[in-house]
């Protein structure tokens, strides 16, 4: 508990004490004259609730009128007018027990909150005249080495200078595999160091880690409010008065309708019908619930590896209906490997072989896949080699003269080729000009990414659309084996936007469009669909700046996964409004025809809002 | 510019009127405040001094709500 706090506790309990005081004395000697009641009914009054008529006289001198504190002076002041002194004493007293127990729970789980997603690393160990000095991370330059002992955080972001280790991610990506690493790999802040000790030379500033990037977008997160978060807000201010007009309405009309109709006036029982209508209406407990439940969502989110940039895009992602993907490095590794080798005349082990070989100077993207294909090529077997762009490579390795390249290559080398079938970038090759076989090179799909499109569609999804800038033959391919249900090929990257615009139009109202991208390239595309993720972002600050939501590792499992976070946390939002305005109003249906008593207007004031609070922490939660 | 300061305040609504207040002000472009994570996200006009302008939402937010604070 806060000093604030602990102080109410104080009051409270003083109050309570001095209320049953009266009680007995008010019970024990029974012709008390009223003005010696009220004045004995004060004490305990002014204990607890002087800071609340306070708050209300300031309220009104600078025009916030219609406020709870208003409310509650309203009220109470109007019970003790009326000679219901205990009453009046005791509403306070239960309001304040309210109120102190509603700050006692949000603040808790604010921090329960806020613990979940601390990552931010508190020092720094460097190495000052042979001993270790913890600095603060902010502290530290570019350029320095830094000491991460086991157990420890990685505070800044580097590469590895010295040692071997093995990393936890989780906190980053939300995987629980360790990732083994060793001089020269570059490490993101936020992970734990597990096994070795490690030096670090720092390329970042805390400040721009990856650490401290996601720290700043989930505390900046509140700054994109959703719409149930706005028409709450707005509520909440029409509310308020309303109740108050409502309130004043039934002390006025109810006792004149009563006189018209010929009955007695009971101008006292209207009045405290009034009251307990106050005391039900304060609207604390939805305005803190919504944006609780968004809090609680975003952070159990982050800790899964997803970054959700506000709370608005957490809404549009639970109504998405059509998920859009970029081929590669989404559903692909966006790595060219070696796919399928298909040799002529020769072993396939030679053909590769003889392919490294004839490759191995090349910086090309597709020599590099052929030459991971056959990493113990012996380079001292290769004689002269020459490059044509656009075509291939010959080399001379052991005497023999080898060609390596597309059909213009072999046309070259007269050799005569067997069209290839397969999808994928087709490598032929020749030695002394004899056509020796293929070799098929393609981006593999990602082994999870079957997965991920059949969980989207039982998650709801429509329709899943996949854009490339390949071939018709490679995007049939890959559209096959994963499943998804429709595939546009050979685009360049303007034409993604307008199928992307296309769709926009097509979709079901009231329903989203998000678009998967690995962040690099797409930016313009993920600024267009109603929600943009971006994948394996860990590391690419590109990503995490393009995006609206951001997946820190490359698994398109987590799609699927973000989307039923924020279903669920969407479903929580509406059952905590449902609720929490059905209770109130049911009540105050029961205090406006006279069958609430205060308790339970107590209750549909903190009642609803502790168990309104308690629900949104389910958030939190994500399988 | 935009700056972002530490805020103690008690409840949800307080928070929502102090953010209309402080958007309120002359010299705030946009404020939004973040209940949860007790953050005021300040955006300022052009030219605005940063640290006068705090004083005045901070005053604007005690009016709407007495007890809270700013660490400007």
């Amino acid at each position: 508990m806060t000093r604030k706090q602990k102080k109410t506790l104080i009051r409270i309990i003083i109050a309570a004490v001095l209320l049953v005081i009266c009680s007995a004395a008010s019970y024990m000697i029974k012709d008390l004259p009223w003005w010696a009641q009220m004045a004995m009914y004060l004490v305990p009054y002014l204990v607890i609730g002087y800071d609340i008529l306070l708050k209300a006289g300031r309220g009104i001198i600078h025009g916030q009128v219609f406020d709870e504190n208003f409310l509650m002076a309203i009220a109470t002041v109007g019970a003790v007018a009326l000679g219901e002194f205990r009453e009046g004493a005791a509403v306070m007293l239960f309001y304040q027990i309210g109120e102190l127990f509603q700050s006692v729970a949000v603040g808790k789980s604010r921090r329960n909150i806020a613990a979940l997603m601390d990552i931010r690393p508190d020092y720094a160990n460097i190495e000052r005249d042979g001993v270790l000095v913890k600095v603060d991370p902010d502290e530290v330059e570019i350029g320095t080495v830094i000491i991460v002992k086991p157990g420890e955080k990685v505070p800044i972001d580097g590469v590895i200078a010295e040692g071997n280790t093995s990393l936890d991610m989780s906190a980053l990506t939300g995987e629980s595999m360790p990732v083994s690493v060793s001089k020269g790999a570059a490490v993101q802040s936020g992970c734990i160091n597990m096994t070795g000790l490690v030096k670090i030379l720092t390329t970042k500033e805390f400040g721009e880690s990856t650490v401290s990037k996601i720290l700043e977008l989930v505390e900046n997160s509140g700054a994109k409010k959703s719409r149930s978060e706005n028409f709450i807000s707005k509520f909440a201010r029409y509310y308020t008065p309303a109740v108050c007009i409502g309130a004043a309405a039934l002390a006025v009309f109810g006792p004149l309708v009563r006189m018209v109709l010929g009955l007695s006036p009971e101008w006292m029982s209207w009045v405290m019908r009034a009251l307990t209508f106050l005391v039900i209406s304060c609207p604390c407990a939805l305005v803190i619930s919504i944006p609780l439940t968004f809090f609680a969502g975003i952070g159990g989110a982050s800790r899964a590896g997803i970054l959700v940039k506000g709370s608005n895009y957490l809404e549009t992602l639970a109504k998405a209906r059509y998920i859009v993907f970029d081929k590669t490095g989404t559903l692909t590794k966006g790595v060219f490997e070696v796919a399928d080798i298909r040799a002529e005349g020769v072993d396939k082990s030679t053909l590769i072989e003889y392919a490294a070989l004839a490759e191995s100077g090349s910086n090309h993207p597709i020599a590099k896949s052929i030459q991971a294909a056959y990493p113990d090529a012996d380079k001292s077997r290769v004689g002269e080699i020459e490059e044509t762009a656009g075509e291939g490579v010959t080399a001379v390795i052991d005497g023999k003269k080898i060609a390596v390249g597309n059909e213009r290559l072999m046309a070259r080398a007269g050799a005569k080729i067997k069209a290839a079938d397969g999808a994928g970038t087709v490598i032929y090759a020749a030695i002394d000009g004899v056509y020796a076989g293929y070799i098929l090179i393609s981006d593999v799909i990602k082994p999870t990414a079957a997965d991920a499109v059949s969980a989207l569609k039982g998650s709801g999804i429509e329709k899943t659309v996949m854009l490339t800038g390949d071939s018709e033959k490679t995007a049939a391919a890959v559209a096959a084996a994963v499943g998804v249900d429709e595939y546009r090929a050979g685009l360049m990257p303007e034409d993604k936007v307008a199928i992307v615009e296309e769709l926009l139009d097509k979709k079901p109202p009231k329903s989203a469009l998000a678009f998967v991208g690995d962040g690099i390239n797409d930016a313009p595309v993920l600024s267009r669909s109603d929600v943009g993720i971006a994948m394996g972002a860990l590391g690419s600050d590109a990503a995490i700046e393009a995006a609206d939501v951001v997946l820190m590792d490359d698994n398109p499992t987590k799609i699927s996964q973000a989307i039923k976070t924020a279903k669920k946390c969407m479903a929580i939002v509406y059952e905590n409004i449902i609720f929490a305005l059905g209770v109130k109003a049911v009540c105050l249906i029961l205090g406006a025809l006279g069958l609430a008593n205060m308790w339970l207007a107590i209750f549909a004031d903190v009642g609803v809002m502790v168990i309104a609070v308690l629900n949104a922490i389910r958030a939190l939660r994500i399988k | 510019m935009k700056k972002s300061y530490n805020i103690e305040v008690d409840c949800a609504n307080c928070a929502n009127k102090m953010e209309t207040a402080a958007n309120n002000t002359d010299g705030v472009k946009n404020a939004v405040v973040n209940f949860m994570a007790l953050k005021m996200n300040v955006e300022f006009e052009d030219g605005a001094d940063a640290k006068s302008v705090m004083k005045n939402v901070l005053k604007a937010c005690r009016k709407v709500e007495s007890d809270c604070e700013i660490y400007i």
